[in-house]
C-alpha cells in the first residue's frame, strides 16, 4: 500500500497570495521589514500550517481553520462611515489612558495624542518603518523568530501595519497606554498585525491591549508584538481578549528584558473561538524579574492555548508564572510552559504554576511544563493541577444558606481572583474582576462588552 | 422541633446509621456521645445535607417539614446550623463577603430586606464580642484561611451567632480546643441559647459538658442510639469509658 501524504492546499494558497501581493506589501520601500518577508515565507512553507504533529502546536491544530478560510485581507486600511473612536469611547471615570486603536490590523489615524510626554511616540507601525527607520532596523524581527514558529513566519511575511510605541530613556508615563484592537468587517476577514514597542532604560510604563470583535463575521487575526524593555525599566502588559466565538486569535508577544528591569504580563481570555497566545520572555541582563500570568474562562467549544517560553540567559533573574483556566461544556485548554536556564545563568529563580478547573466531564485540559536546566545553582519549581470544584468547600458554603449555584460561582471567582490580584492598575483590576464575575454567571455573551465598560 | 425516625444512612455502600430515633424539642440541649466510628459525625452531616452520605431509610421532620427533601442551603435557611468538626479553608472568598452573602440569603428567604454594608458591619461588630474572635481574622482574611484550630472553632460559633439558627448541631466543637478557647466557645453557645432554640452537642468527651449542661445524653454505637439518659450519663461515661456499653449492647 502506498500512502501519499495529503497535500495541504492552504499553504499553496498562502504562497500564491504572498506572491500576488508582493507589491502592495513592500509598498516600494527597501526596509528591513521587506527584506525578511521572503525568508519568512520560505520558513512558513517549510514548517507548514501548525497541526498536532508540530511539536509546539500539539494541542492546537490549525489545519481545519486554514483549510476552510479564504477570507478577505485588509491590504489597506478599511474605511468606516463612523468615527470608531466616538462609537467606542470610554466613559470610565478615573480611567484615563493614552488611547490608540488598531482596526483590522491597521493603526487608526484618528487617534492622536496631544498630551504625550516629550519624546514618546505612539504611531502606525507602517509609518514608523519610514520615519523611525533606525529604531525599526535595530529591533524588528529580533524576538519574534520566523524560522521556528509558523505563525511568526506568516506574520513576518504579511506584516504591514500595527502599532509602534517608543518610550525614551527615563520617561515615566503618567497614564497607561491602551490599545484597542478591533476587528470590524462585513465579510469574513483575516487580519495581520505587527507591533513594535520599545521601553527605554529607566522608563516606566503600563500597556493595555483590548482585543474586540465588532461584527459577527468569522475572523482570523495574527497579531505579533515585539517588546524591548531597557535596563531598570518597569513595564506592565495587560491583555484582555474578548473576541466572539467565531474568531481565531493567534498572537505572539515576545519580550526582551534588560538588567534590573521588572515586567508583569497578564492575559485574561474571556471570549474567543480559538485563542493561541505565544509568550516569550528573554532575560538579557542580570537581576531582571518577570511575573507572568494568565486567566482563561472558556465554555462551549472554545479553545485557549497559552504557550510560554522563558529564557534565563543571564544569571540572577527571577521569573514566576501563574496560569489558570476554568473550562465548561466542551471547552479545551492547553498550557505549555518552557523554562530554559542557560549553563552560566546561576542563581536563577524560575517558578511556574498552572491550575485548572473542569466543570464538566467533556471539558479538556492539557498541561505541560518543560524545564531545561543546565546548571545546578538554581531554584525552580513547577506544578500543574486539573481538578473540579472543591466539594467540601461547596458544602460548607451551602450549609451556611448559600444556594449551590451561587456557591459554585463564589468558588470559581475565588479561583480566578488569584490571577487578577496581579493586575496593578486598580480601576482595571476592579473592572476585570466584575467582568470575570459576569462572565462566570453567563451574563456577558457579547464580545463588545469591554473590560473598560465602554459604551457603544 | 426535630423528629428523627428509623434513620439509615450509608457512605460508599457502607451502612453507618442503622436506625436512629430521636426527638428534640425547643429549649433542649442534647448531647450525642459515643466511641470513635459510632456514627456521630455522620448523623450531624446527614442532618445538614452532606451529599456524600446517602439516606436509605427513615424520616426526619424539622419544624413539621420534611428535612431530607431540602437542599443544604434551604436547611440552613430553615434554621439548621452545623458547626463543622473540620471547618474548610476557602482561599479567595473573604470572610466578609461570605458572611454577608449567607446572612442576606437567609433574610431573602424570610422576605426581609437585605442588610446594607453598614448594618452588616455593625452586626458583625456586635456578634464578634461573643466569641472574642480577632477582628483581623474577619476583615482581612479568606474564609478560615490560615486560622488556627481554635480560631476555626471560634469562627464557627461566630457564624452561628450571625445566623441565629433554631437548631444548632455542634460537631466535636470541643476537639482541639485549649481550656480557655473551650470556655469562650461554651460561653458563646450559652449566651445564644434561647427557649425557642435547641442544640445538639456531638462530642467524644465529657469535658464540654462541664460548660454546656445537656438535658439529655445519648450514646451512639454502631449507628444506633443504645442508651439515653440525663446528664449523669456523661459522668458515668467519663468514669467508666464506653466498654461497658459495648458489652451491654453486644451481650
Amino acid at each position: 500500500m502506498i500512502i501519499t501524504e495529503e497535500k495541504i492546499p492552504a499553504t499553496d494558497r498562502l504562497k500564491e497570495l504572498f506572491d500576488k501581493s508582493r507589491e502592495i506589501l513592500s509598498d516600494g520601500d527597501a526596509s528591513v521589514v521587506n527584506e525578511v518577508r521572503e525568508p519568512a515565507m520560505n520558513a512558513f512553507l517549510r514548517m507548514g500550517i501548525p497541526n498536532f504533529k508540530t511539536e509546539n502546536y500539539k494541542y492546537t491544530d490549525l489545519t481545519h481553520l486554514f483549510q476552510t478560510e479564504n477570507f478577505r485581507r485588509a491590504w489597506t486600511p478599511d474605511k468606516f462611515d463612523v468615527n470608531l473612536k466616538e462609537v467606542f469611547s470610554c466613559d470610565v471615570p478615573q480611567f484615563d489612558t493614552y488611547l490608540a486603536m488598531v482596526i483590522n490590523g491597521w493603526f487608526d489615524e484618528m487617534t492622536n495624542h496631544l498630551d504625550l510626554p516629550k519624546g514618546v511616540i505612539i504611531k502606525s507601525f507602517k509609518k514608523a518603518v519610514k520615519e523611525n527607520r533606525s529604531l525599526v532596523e535595530k529591533y524588528y524581527g529580533k524576538l519574534a523568530i520566523a524560522e521556528t514558529d509558523p505563525m511568526n513566519a506568516l506574520n513576518t511575511a504579511f506584516a504591514q501595519d500595527g502599532i509602534f510605541i517608543y518610550i525614551p530613556d527615563n520617561v515615566i508615563l503618567p497614564k497607561p497606554i491602551q490599545i484597542i484592537n478591533l476587528l470590524r468587517s462585513n465579510d469574513d476577514l483575516y487580519a495581520t498585525q505587527r507591533n513594535l514597542i520599545i521601553a527605554g532604560n529607566n522608563s516606566q510604563s503600563k500597556v493595555i491591549f483590548c482585543d474586540h470583535t465588532l461584527t459577527p463575521q468569522t475572523y482570523i487575526t495574527n497579531n505579533v508584538t515585539e517588546f524591548e524593555i531597557g535596563d531598570n525599566a518597569l513595564v506592565d502588559i495587560y491583555t484582555i481578549q474578548n473576541h466572539h466565538n467565531k474568531a481565531a486569535n493567534l498572537s505572539g508577544l515576545y519580550i526582551r528584558q534588560g538588567q534590573h528591569s521588572q515586567l508583569v504580563t497578564n492575559v485574561v481570555s474571556l471570549h474567543g473561538g480559538i485563542i493561541r497566545n505565544n509568550l516569550g520572555v528573554l532575560f538579557n541582563g542580570e537581576h531582571a524579574e518577570a511575573k507572568i500570568c494568565g486567566l482563561a474562562l472558556s465554555d462551549k467549544n472554545q479553545h485557549v492555548d497559552n504557550f510560554t517560553v522563558v529564557e534565563h540567559a543571564k544569571p540572577n533573574c527571577h521569573s514566576n508564572q501563574l496560569y489558570k483556566n476554568i473550562l465548561d461544556d466542551n471547552a479545551s485548554g492547553a498550557f505549555t510552559g518552557r523554562i530554559n536556564v542557560a549553563p552560566h545563568a546561576v542563581k536563577t529563580e524560575a517558578y511556574q504554576r498552572n491550575n485548572n478547573v473542569l466543570l464538566t466531564n467533556t471539558a479538556k485540559m492539557n498541561s505541560k511544563p518543560q524545564l531545561v536546566i543546565d546548571n545546578d545553582d538554581v531554584k525552580c519549581s513547577h506544578g500543574a493541577t486539573v481538578g473540579r470544584i472543591n466539594e467540601e468547600a461547596l458544602f460548607y458554603l451551602q450549609a451556611r444558606g448559600i444556594p449551590e449555584r451561587e456557591a459554585r460561582l463564589m468558588l470559581m471567582s475565588a479561583f480566578a481572583h488569584e490571577v487578577l490580584t496581579e493586575i496593578k492598575i486598580e480601576t482595571l483590576r476592579n473592572r476585570i474582576d466584575r467582568l470575570v464575575d459576569k462572565r462566570l454567571r453567563g451574563e456577558v455573551s457579547k464580545c463588545h462588552l469591554c473590560a473598560m465598560d465602554c459604551i457603544r | 422541633m426535630l423528629v428523627i425516625k428509623d434513620l439509615h444512612a450509608q457512605i460508599e455502600g457502607k451502612e453507618i446509621l442503622n436506625g436512629i430515633n430521636l426527638t428534640i424539642k425547643a429549649g433542649e440541649i442534647h448531647a450525642i456521645m459515643g466511641p470513635n466510628g459510632s456514627g456521630k459525625s455522620t448523623l450531624a452531616n446527614v442532618l445538614a445535607g452532606n451529599s456524600n452520605y446517602e439516606v436509605t431509610k427513615g424520616t426526619v421532620t424539622f419544624n413539621g417539614k420534611n428535612l431530607l427533601e431540602m437542599q443544604p442551603d434551604v436547611r440552613a435557611k430553615e434554621g439548621l446550623f452545623l458547626s463543622f468538626q473540620y471547618p474548610v479553608e476557602i482561599p479567595g472568598i473573604s470572610m466578609v463577603n461570605f458572611l454577608k452573602t449567607a446572612v442576606n440569603e437567609a433574610r431573602k428567604y424570610r422576605d426581609e430586606k437585605e442588610l446594607s454594608a453598614t448594618d452588616f458591619l455593625k452586626l458583625m461588630r456586635e456578634k464578634k464580642q461573643l466569641v472574642q474572635i480577632d477582628s483581623e481574622l474577619l476583615t482581612n482574611r479568606s474564609v478560615n484561611e490560615g486560622f488556627s484550630g481554635g480560631e476555626k472553632k471560634k469562627n464557627e460559633i461566630f457564624q452561628m451567632a450571625m445566623l441565629e439558627p433554631k437548631l444548632a448541631i455542634l460537631d466535636e466543637t470541643d476537639s482541639g480546643l485549649d481550656i480557655d478557647a473551650l470556655r469562650i466557645v461554651a460561653n458563646g453557645v450559652n449566651i445564644l441559647r434561647k427557649p425557642e432554640n435547641a442544640t445538639i452537642l456531638v462530642t467524644h468527651y465529657q469535658r464540654l459538658l462541664d460548660y454546656i449542661v445537656p438535658d439529655f445524653v445519648h450514646v451512639l454505637y454502631n449507628g444506633r442510639i443504645v442508651k439515653s439518659a440525663g446528664k449523669e450519663l456523661a459522668f458515668e461515661l467519663e468514669e467508666k469509658g464506653y466498654d461497658w456499653i459495648k458489652k451491654e449492647v453486644e451481650g
